[in-house]
């Protein structure tokens, strides 16, 4: 008989810990996957940010390191020049990337780091328990925007893909969502894109990925697949960014 | 001849460090400039960082690899390095800090200080932990102590500093060096780093541990290397210590004014010794005890308001009188206050 289906090489066997309905267990098996796909699990070094995801470590079969909130970027950046031939990534959320680590972000791409960067986009801090984040959309409850984010106090959600995009150093940037089978597979392709990018030397590749946080939004995990569908893609519209690949 | 800081940055190339991340800060500038120029020579890694945070973490990034890894500032850059040297120690990372001191609080002053004891010996960041911190004296220890922190890093698995300020930093001397090894010590059997899990399982670098005891028991691991490192890798200089009635006691540059202090005093018949620390941390607190029943009184010197002295106080445990002279915000103690201090104190 045939498998057709199995659990990628570079997946541990541990359950992982993420609420029902979250989008973390999703984009680690999708970038497992391609790592399996691109036969690169033995040299490739993964970074886990922190939030919910400082726990990727325990989920992926091959080196990973933990990095300070918001550093990957720059953790990644004194990996690669030592190590060119390997395979570096870091896999950020929200708060990670586009907050506390906005300069370690801006300053990674304006290199031209050759580097992979998987973003995490869910619009709040899961970890700390339903903060806004820099992607928060505007009127969204959170516990820290209790009426809604209001712009006049509390800015706008950020379109950070679109900002790096406008970098010379940044090569491929792409913005996907897991919340159905079509999309999903369009992250997996774009992510494998990523990750080839790196391996061909072309640079600083990045693909933010709207994803689930049912806890965070304080919806069922039914309700949080419509919420990227109906809310999070009308702010943050899917699609390449930036593509200077072929160039 | 040769500037304190372009010592450093040779030491650093002589020590095989393969990778330095810096960013603009004075009186610590020659050091990064030193390292543009003779990393890339060299075809090693230099990198000007986006911040004092992004070079400690591309540190802690080359150092997770086995590398040998260093970055350099002066005192408010070194505040912002400190979450990431606390994550290197709770990961067991080797690397070097090197700290130029200058005048604080806040943006200060670009003289020279000694303002930054207690944050260099106590950690400096958040957690339970001590960084091994070494005190250059000279331009020629400048170069030795840099290139011996490399070791000291990777023996221990923690981060150095070197605590040096712009004074020794911007001092000309003559200097020894020694081309013994001049190529990148680069070693990839370590059991400890990453480098993609070929032939092996995979590993993890992280310092979160959150299973039940998991941390404590880490934090007893760290106090075992600590104790060793109490033990193995204290250093102190003295000089005239036999017949002494009043130690003078300074590091960096403070010891030199000490040791000049010492000698116009016994040229005026005053019996006064020097008890130097070269390791600030693990601090040199058995000669200070072992002294306290033949001496009159100790005379620590500081460029601060006094942080050093309240280790002497304890190494001393109340048996002998600690008397403190310093100036902040970089002044420099006089000798010819030091001698009349010394004066009355024997009176």
């Amino acid at each position: 008989m045939k498998k057709l289906f199995s659990r990628p090489e570079s997946l541990t066997a541990k359950r992982n810990l993420y609420c029902p309905g979250c989008g973390h267990g999703i984009v680690h098996r999708l970038i497992a996957e391609v790592i399996d796909e691109l036969g690169v699990r033995e040299r490739t070094i993964g970074i886990a940010p922190v939030g919910c995801a400082v726990f990727a470590y325990d989920y992926w079969n091959f080196d990973v390191t933990e990095a300070a909130h918001g550093r990957p970027p720059a953790v990644a950046t004194g990996i690669k020049r030592i190590l060119p031939d390997r395979i570096i990534f870091t896999y950020q959320g929200d708060g990670d990337l586009a907050a506390i680590g906005t300069a370690e972000t801006v300053h990674a791409a304006n290199r031209g780091e050759n580097i992979t960067v998987i973003f995490i986009n869910n619009g709040v801090y899961g970890m700390t328990g339903g903060q806004m984040a820099p992607t928060t959309l505007i009127a969204q409850k959170t516990t820290t925007t209790p009426l809604g984010r209001d712009p006049k106090v509390a800015g706008y959600p950020i379109k950070i893909s679109e900002a790096l995009g406008q970098l010379e150093g940044s090569v491929y940037i792409e913005r996907v969502a897991v919340n159905s089978p079509k999309n999903t597979i369009k992250a997996k392709r774009a992510i494998k894109k990523a990750f080839q990018n790196q391996i061909q030397n072309k640079g600083f590749s990045l693909v933010e990925v709207l994803s689930m946080c049912p806890t965070g939004w304080d919806v069922s995990p039914v309700e949080a697949l419509k919420w990227i569908e109906e809310k999070m893609i009308q702010t943050f519209p899917l699609g390449v960014i930036k593509d200077r690949t072929s160039l | 001849m040769m500037k304190g800081n372009d010592a450093v940055g040779e030491g650093a190339i002589q020590a095989g460090c393969q990778a330095y991340f810096g960013y603009p800060i004075t009186p610590q500038n020659e050091i990064t400039a030193y390292m543009a120029k003779k990393m890339l020579e060299e075809g090693r890694v230099f990198i000007q960082a986006e911040s004092e945070i992004a070079a400690i973490n591309m540190v802690f990034g080359a150092s997770l690899t086995g590398a040998r890894a260093m970055t350099s500032s002066s005192s408010p850059g070194i505040s912002l390095k400190q979450e990431g040297i606390s994550y290197m120690v709770g990961c067991e990372l080797p690397g070097v800090v090197v700290n130029i001191q200058r005048g604080g609080p806040g943006l200060g002053n670009i003289s020279g200080a000694q303002g930054d004891y207690f944050q260099a010996t106590r950690g400096g960041g958040h957690g339970d932990y001590y960084l091994i911190v070494l005190a250059p004296a000279s331009v020629q220890e400048m170069y030795d102590l840099t290139r011996e922190a490399f070791d000291l890093a990777d023996k221990y698995r923690n981060p150095v500093i070197i605590l040096a300020d712009g004074i020794l930093g911007q001092m000309l001397e003559p200097v020894r060096i020694e081309k013994e090894n001049p190529m990148p010590n680069f070693d990839t059997k370590k059991d400890w780093i990453l480098n993609g899990c070929k032939e092996r399982e995979p590993r993890m670098v992280r310092s979160l541990l959150m299973d039940e005891g998991a941390l404590e028991e880490h934090n007893w691991k760290l106090n075992k290397k600590y104790e060793e490192i109490k033990r193995s890798e204290v250093r102190v200089e003295t000089d005239n210590l036999e017949d002494a009635e009043v130690a003078l006691i300074g590091y960096g540059t403070s010891a030199r004014i000490c040791r000049e202090a010492m000698e116009t005093a016994r040229k005026k018949g005053m019996r006064v010794g020097l008890i130097r620390p070269i390791t600030l941390w693990p601090f040199p607190e058995k000669v200070i005890a072992k002294n306290v029943d033949k001496l009159k009184a100790f005379l620590v010197l500081e460029m601060s308001l006094g942080q050093m002295v309240e280790d002497v106080r304890l190494a001393t445990d109340g048996k002998c009188p600690v008397y403190f002279y310093g100036r902040p915000g970089g002044g420099i103690p006089e000798v010819d206050i030091i001698v009349d201090r010394i004066e009355k104190i024997l009176k």
